[in-house]
């Protein structure tokens, strides 16, 4: 069983920055030892440097934030009325209650249910490369893709928080504050973000390239 | 691997290794945790007391949504409300914030701030808008506490208000409140914050509060009463009428002030009890702190005299009626009707000039000093003290040349001589009166007047006869008579008219008699100064001729 020429399997690394093919030093120049693009001075990887173990550091920061960001209220709300401060789901359920629950549904899935879907997606991802599992690596990179194309929107919440604490500051009348859970929201984002940059999707692929002998 | 070294494909260029190879990633999930770690920490160091308050009603509250607010200040937040187990309360559990936890000592109050419209006051406004919530006021106990009962009606005055606390102990609550203003000269300087029936049910307990700078005029011997409203009283004294401002006339109130002619003591005590009376009247006079018992027997009847009357010497009251009862003396079979008074002396003490060596302090002292009145007349009376109303008075006076009497000392209490006089005297004269007017022989009297009277109507008949008789035969004759009488007085007239001629002969005859007289005159001189005339005639002389001629 033949397998496909990679770049790796040729020793050849693209460098990032200037799309330069370049050739990897032999593996016994030493595993420590940093390539550089010859043209423009990048570090050349054949796969990205710590690319699981960063991922994993990442995820599992945003796991942390992820249990303030839905337990600490997001907003907190100082009317003539009272002030209120709520939490994510607190917001949801009261947006169904209150009879919109299409902007309820919105919210839930926008704040809650996709940053949760990244979270599991990455872990997903990283579990299976750690494996080294061979089975459907071309689903695990749609998944990949898929929490990349999703990442952008996750933060919809901040961005209401952010517009309504811009909008509405009508002293004494209205105050909207953000809440500690908005910063462990963005938080969470942007760790999962970084968790998602610093996977090398290339990893997925590999196992079927060890199963011919090579290690990784 | 030589040929792919000759290959387009440029070498990449090999560099050291990084001698240090820390992971620095992982400070980032590090970090977080120990932010989590620090927040998660925080709150619980800075988690402040969990309180349970214990209301009749959740009115207006909703957990997760009601503050705790101390001077509106938000320090916690209600997280639950229950109904009690056997549901006649609701419990609330709140969070307060870790700087309350001072807060929650064991005389702390908790009440919901909903708007309330009270006779004085409209509170609570903004909870309208904004909803109920609970407030507090932190109390002043050292010992801590975590579970309350809330007050259903916010406190009049909280603990950090300047001023101190009484008690009152009075007879009955009046028209006041809680909230009823306490006066000083009429300056509303506090509140009434509490009452309570006592536990006999024979009196109430009054807590007032009397605010910073007036709080020092509440002496030792201070006298608090009821000023509440309109007091219409009439009683033996007469008709009297107070009222106070018009807030107190609404609420009622309470007034105090230290007796004038007291000197102001020292600065009462906080919580210190004192007693509340009536009226500023009671209130004014000096405590009686001694109390002398007397009985009296009295032969008039004793309506109109109630227990509380006065007990007037010399008009100034100085004890009262205690009780009137009734014995029955089964010896001699008559009734008797004690009637017991109290004496004050202190109140005669009062106003008695200083520097009395009568000792009245001591029991023989007393005993002395009351035989010594008794024995110069003074008395026990029953008096009217208003007409129009009957009541009466018991009276102590001086009779002069009272029949001699005693203090019976050896009845309990001792036996004080009374006299008769002033109601039963009148009473007295008017039974004697009555008496004598009921031995008139009233039958005969009456008989012997309608005989006089028939012959006076006999009498009177014969009159009416003769001057109608009179009238008829006397009066024509009467007439003429007149007429006639006035024909003769017209014609004396005529007669002595000044040109009649009776008068002018009379004129000429005294002229000439008034001649005749200076004649004789002239002839007496002449036999005068001649009395040899009268033997030899006159003498013919030119000398007195003249002289007769001039003379008239």
């Amino acid at each position: 069983m033949t397998a496909p020429a990679t770049g790796r399997s040729l020793g050849l690394a693209l460098c990032e920055r200037c799309r330069l093919v370049a050739r990897m030093p032999p593996a016994a120049a030493g595993a420590r030892a940093t390539a550089r693009c010859p043209r423009c001075g990048a570090v050349l990887e054949l796969r990205r440097h710590r690319s699981l173990s960063h991922a994993l550091a990442f995820l599992v920061a945003a796991y942390l934030a992820y249990l303030p960001a839905n337990l600490l209220p997001i907003l907190s709300m100082s009317t003539v009325l009272g002030s209120e401060s709520d939490t994510i789901m607190r917001g949801v359920v009261v947006l169904i209650r209150s009879g919109s629950w299409p902007l309820g549904l919105i919210v839930f899935v926008a704040s809650i249910v996709v940053p949760l879907l990244k979270l599991v997606t990455m872990t997903l991802l990283i579990v299976t490369v750690r494996r080294g599992s061979r089975r459907s690596p071309l689903q695990a990179t749609r998944l990949y893709r898929l929490v990349e194309l999703v990442g952008r929107w996750s933060m919809l919440d901040v961005y209401v928080v952010t517009l309504l604490v811009g909008l509405v500051q009508i002293q004494s009348l209205a105050i909207i504050e953000p809440g500690a859970g908005v910063f462990a929201f963005g938080a969470v984002v942007v760790f999962t973000m970084l968790s998602a940059m610093s996977f090398d999707p290339r990893l997925i692929w590999d196992p079927l390239e060890d199963g011919h002998g090579q290690g990784r | 691997m030589a040929k792919d070294d000759e290959s387009p494909i440029p070498q990449a260029i090999v560099q050291p290794p990084h001698k240090v190879h820390l992971p620095l990633v992982w400070i980032v999930p590090i970090v977080v945790a120990l932010t989590g770690i620090w927040l998660v920490v925080h709150n619980l160091v800075n988690e402040g007391p969990t309180v349970t308050l214990r209301f009749n009603s959740a009115e207006g509250i909703e957990p997760g949504k009601t503050k705790i607010r101390y001077k509106d200040v938000d320090i916690g937040e209600v997280k639950t409300v229950a109904v009690s187990k056997d549901r006649r309360q609701v419990i609330l559990t709140a969070r307060l914030v870790k700087a309350a936890e001072d807060y929650l000592v064991s005389d702390t109050r908790f009440w919901v701030v909903r708007p309330r419209i009270a006779a004085g006051s409209v509170t609570g406004l903004g909870t309208l808008l904004s909803g109920a919530y609970i407030g507090l006021d932190v109390g002043k106990s050292e010992e801590t506490r975590r579970d309350f009962t809330g007050l259903e009606v916010p406190p009049i005055v909280t603990a950090d208000l300047p001023g101190r606390e009484f008690i009152l102990h009075g007879a009955e609550i009046g028209s006041l409140d809680v909230g009823a203003p306490v006066s000083f000269r009429r300056i509303a300087v506090g509140q009434v914050i509490a009452y309570s029936l006592d536990r006999d049910g024979k009196a109430v307990t009054f807590k007032i509060f009397v605010n910073a700078p007036y709080d020092q005029y509440v002496t030792a011997n201070t006298r608090f009463w009821h000023a509440s409203g309109i007091d219409l009283s009439l009683d033996a004294n007469g008709l009297k009428l107070e009222t106070q401002s018009l807030a107190a006339l609404i609420e009622g109130g309470l007034a105090f002030q230290t007796p004038p002619e007291q000197p102001p003591g020292p600065p009462a005590a906080a919580d210190a009890a004192f007693t509340l009376f009536a009226d500023r009247d009671l209130a004014m006079r000096s405590p009686d702190s001694e109390r002398r018992s007397f009985v009296v027997y009295f032969k008039d009847s004793l309506r109109g005299l109630a227990p509380g009357a006065p007990v007037d010497f010399h008009g100034i009251v100085i004890g009262e009626v205690k009780g009137i009862s009734a014995e029955y003396s089964a010896t001699s079979g008559v009734f008797r009707f004690p009637v017991e008074i109290a004496i004050y002396p202190d109140r005669m003490r009062a106003r008695r000039a200083t520097g009395s060596t009568i000792p009245v302090d001591t029991d023989p002292g007393h005993r002395v000093l009351v035989n010594q009145l008794v024995a110069s007349g003074l008395r026990a009376q029953l008096r009217i003290g208003n007409l129009l109303t009957g009541q009466l008075y018991v009276g102590l006076e001086f009779v002069p040349g009272a029949p001699k009497a005693l203090i019976d000392w050896s009845h309990d209490p001792p036996v004080f001589p009374t006299t008769g006089g002033g109601l039963g005297e009148i009473q007295d004269s008017v039974a004697s009166i009555l008496r004598k007017v009921d031995g008139i022989p009233v039958a005969q009297l009456s008989a012997a007047l309608g005989a006089s009277l028939q012959s006076l109507q006999q009498t009177l008949d014969d009159t009416d006869r003769l001057v109608k008789r009179l009238d008829s035969d006397v009066a024509p004759q009467a007439t003429a008579t007149l007429s006639e009488a006035r024909l003769t007085m017209r014609s004396a007239q005529q007669l002595l008219r000044s040109d009649a001629p009776a008068q002018a002969d009379l004129r000429e005859a005294l002229h000439q008699l008034s001649r005749s007289a200076q004649a004789l005159g002239s002839l007496a001189d002449y036999l005068e100064r001649h009395p040899e005339s009268l033997l030899r005639g006159k003498a013919a002389g030119p000398v007195a001729a003249p002289e007769e001629g001039k003379q008239p």
